[in-house]
């Protein structure tokens, strides 16, 4: 049942991808100041179905402040977020009601936090925390909800024994599981992720990409990932954005970037790490 | 089917005093369908950059790079990933693989997304695989603690378990012993009659003798350079 809800959202967005006719999400001139100081400054992308792009940059150059203006949390001080919504098309999610973007951060956005206990409730049991999300979109049937939520506790490869354990019995790899698990239950069409694998063993980080790249593929989700890890961009994003002082400084397909980065930046960027 | 017309390539080195390094200047040439042909130059002419170039691994200063409909020198990120997925096939030095994926699944992947079903996929890898002579036992493990030869055969399988029809081939017979090197000669030679356009760097002299229709001569392109 959870199979075949999961099988009609893929199929409906791999007759999308590439081929699709419009961008899911369209930035424009995006720019948020906290009083003097920049956040982020005009910036502007396209991301179409079914890509993901990576967001790197030296710590406080924006990266955060950019991913929450785009989910909604944040409202910028100027520029467009145009999201291809479900119902009306192309919708600027900075100007719609605030129960509009309530709802799209229910159902079509997802947005997975650097420390899961931003994005998880830490005194519900992990069935709970994938469950209320289908409750919130309309989920009534207990039963049916508690087997989408083991489905989904398996498919982040956490046991199904452990449905009715409170994250705070978890490991942080376990608890960013549930934290996708929780966000990936209804189905959205565009994920943010802030570090996703911020503050995890190099192991527990390989699985945990190699699950978020099958599950991304799988899904035709679109994503935009923030990290500071070149090696996590290399294997998850299709394109990649760099960012310096709050301003996007390169912008273009992911290995093109790291294996001939154009801006001073980037290029110091690249070379300050082994191998990626 | 491949194109290039005046393609140039400089690297600036904005951290060392902004250093220029003009590597091509004024590359032209085409690769019809069922053609193979082989880029040739001295160390350091330029050979591997130009495979890059037109693989969009790098980026291009100025020229065209036409692959079918699409110029990769101005292609969007999305574009060139649908590029590299159905038609423009890499078989690179070196393998890159995700960790813990096993190498069925390594070499299965260009299949999988084409959107080729699992079972057809995984059939179809693990014949190459098997053609490759790689031990079957080896199959459910990552190719990352492999040798260098079993790691080249893993790369050229996942290179030629789709029939790209447009193919580049960097020193892919490099590491191989004999009864191996003759199995990849083969599948150039399969790929070229099902019309497959090819461009290969080989050091190789008997393999590029065998397999290729032309050569094409990098240092011609190389800049002449300030001294
Ligand atoms: N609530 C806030 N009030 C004032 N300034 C802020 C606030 N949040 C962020 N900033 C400033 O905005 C700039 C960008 O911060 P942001 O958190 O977006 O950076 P980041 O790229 O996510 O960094 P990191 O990699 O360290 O997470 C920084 O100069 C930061 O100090
Ligand atoms: N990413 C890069 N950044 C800066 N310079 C580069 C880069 N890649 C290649 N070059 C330079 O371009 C030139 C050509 O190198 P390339 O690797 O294409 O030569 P090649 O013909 O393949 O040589 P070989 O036969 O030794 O493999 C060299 O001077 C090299 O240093
Ligand atoms: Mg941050
Ligand atoms: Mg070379």
């Amino acid at each position: 049942m959870s199979g075949k809800f999961f099988e009609e959202f893929s199929q409906d967005f791999s007759k999308n991808l590439w081929g699709a006719p419009q961008p899911l999400l369209q930035v424009e001139g995006l720019s948020k100041f906290y009083g003097a100081r920049r956040g982020c400054a005009d910036v502007s992308f396209d991301l179409w179905p079914g890509e993901v792009m990576g967001i790197v940059g030296e710590s406080g150059s924006g990266k955060t402040t950019l991913l929450n203006c785009l989910a909604g949390h944040l409202a910028p001080d100027t520029g467009r977020v145009l999201f291809d919504t479900r119902a009306h098309g192309m919708q600027d999610t900075v100007t719609m009601s605030e129960p509009e973007r309530r709802m799209l951060g229910r159902t079509d956005w997802a947005f997975v936090h650097q420390h899961a206990s931003d994005g998880l409730r830490m005194n519900v049991s992990a069935g709970g925390n994938v469950g209320e999300r289908l409750m919130a979109v309309g989920a009534r049937n207990y039963g049916d909800i508690r087997e989408r939520a083991t489905d989904w506790l398996g498919r982040v490869e956490i046991s199904g024994d452990r449905i009715d354990d409170r994250p705070t019995a978890f490991s942080g790899g376990m608890r960013q599981r549930l934290q996708i698990a929780r966000n990936l239950v209804t189905g959205p069409r565009l994920v943010f992720m802030d570090e996703p694998t911020g503050g995890l063993d190099v192991s527990v980080q390989a699985r945990l990409l190699d699950l978020l790249r099958g599950l991304v593929r799988e899904m035709g989700l679109s994503a935009i990932i923030v990290t500071h890890d070149l090696a996590v961009v290399r294997l998850l994003a299709d394109r990649l954005m760099v960012m310096k002082d709050g301003q996007v400084v390169e912008n273009g397909l992911t290995d093109q970037v790291l294996d001939d980065p154009q801006h001073g930046y980037t290029q110091l960027l690249v070379s300050s790490v082994l191998q990626v | 089917m491949i194109q290039i017309e005046n393609l140039s390539k400089t690297f600036t080195l904005h951290n060392q005093g902004g250093a220029e390094i003009p590597v091509l200047t004024g590359a032209s040439f085409s690769v019809a369908p069922g053609d193979c042909v082989a880029l040739t130059g001295p160390s350091g002419a330029g050979k591997s950059t130009l495979m890059r170039l037109i693989y969009g691994n790098y980026r291009a200063a100025s020229g065209h790079i036409r692959i079918g409909q699409l110029d990769v020198a101005q292609a969007a990120p999305r574009q060139i990933i649908a590029l590299r997925r159905e038609t423009l096939g890499y078989v690179s030095q070196f393998l890159r693989v995700v960790p813990r994926v096993p190498t069925r699944e390594v070499v299965a992947e260009p299949l999988l997304a084409l959107g080729t079903p699992r079972e057809e996929a995984i059939a179809r890898a693990e014949a190459l695989l098997a053609r490759l002579n790689l031990p079957e036992r080896l199959w459910s493990l990552s190719p990352t603690t492999f040798s260098g030869g079993e790691q080249q055969r893993v790369n050229i399988a996942r290179g030629f378990v789709h029939a790209y029809p447009a193919l580049l081939l960097d020193e892919p017979t490099a590491s191989l012993d004999a009864g191996n090197r003759e199995v990849v000669l083969s599948l150039v030679e399969e790929a070229k009659a099902r019309g497959a356009a090819i461009i290969g760097i080989f050091h190789d002299e008997a393999a590029r003798d065998r397999l290729c229709d032309r050569q094409v001569d990098v240092g011609v392109f190389t800049p002449a350079r300030a001294a």
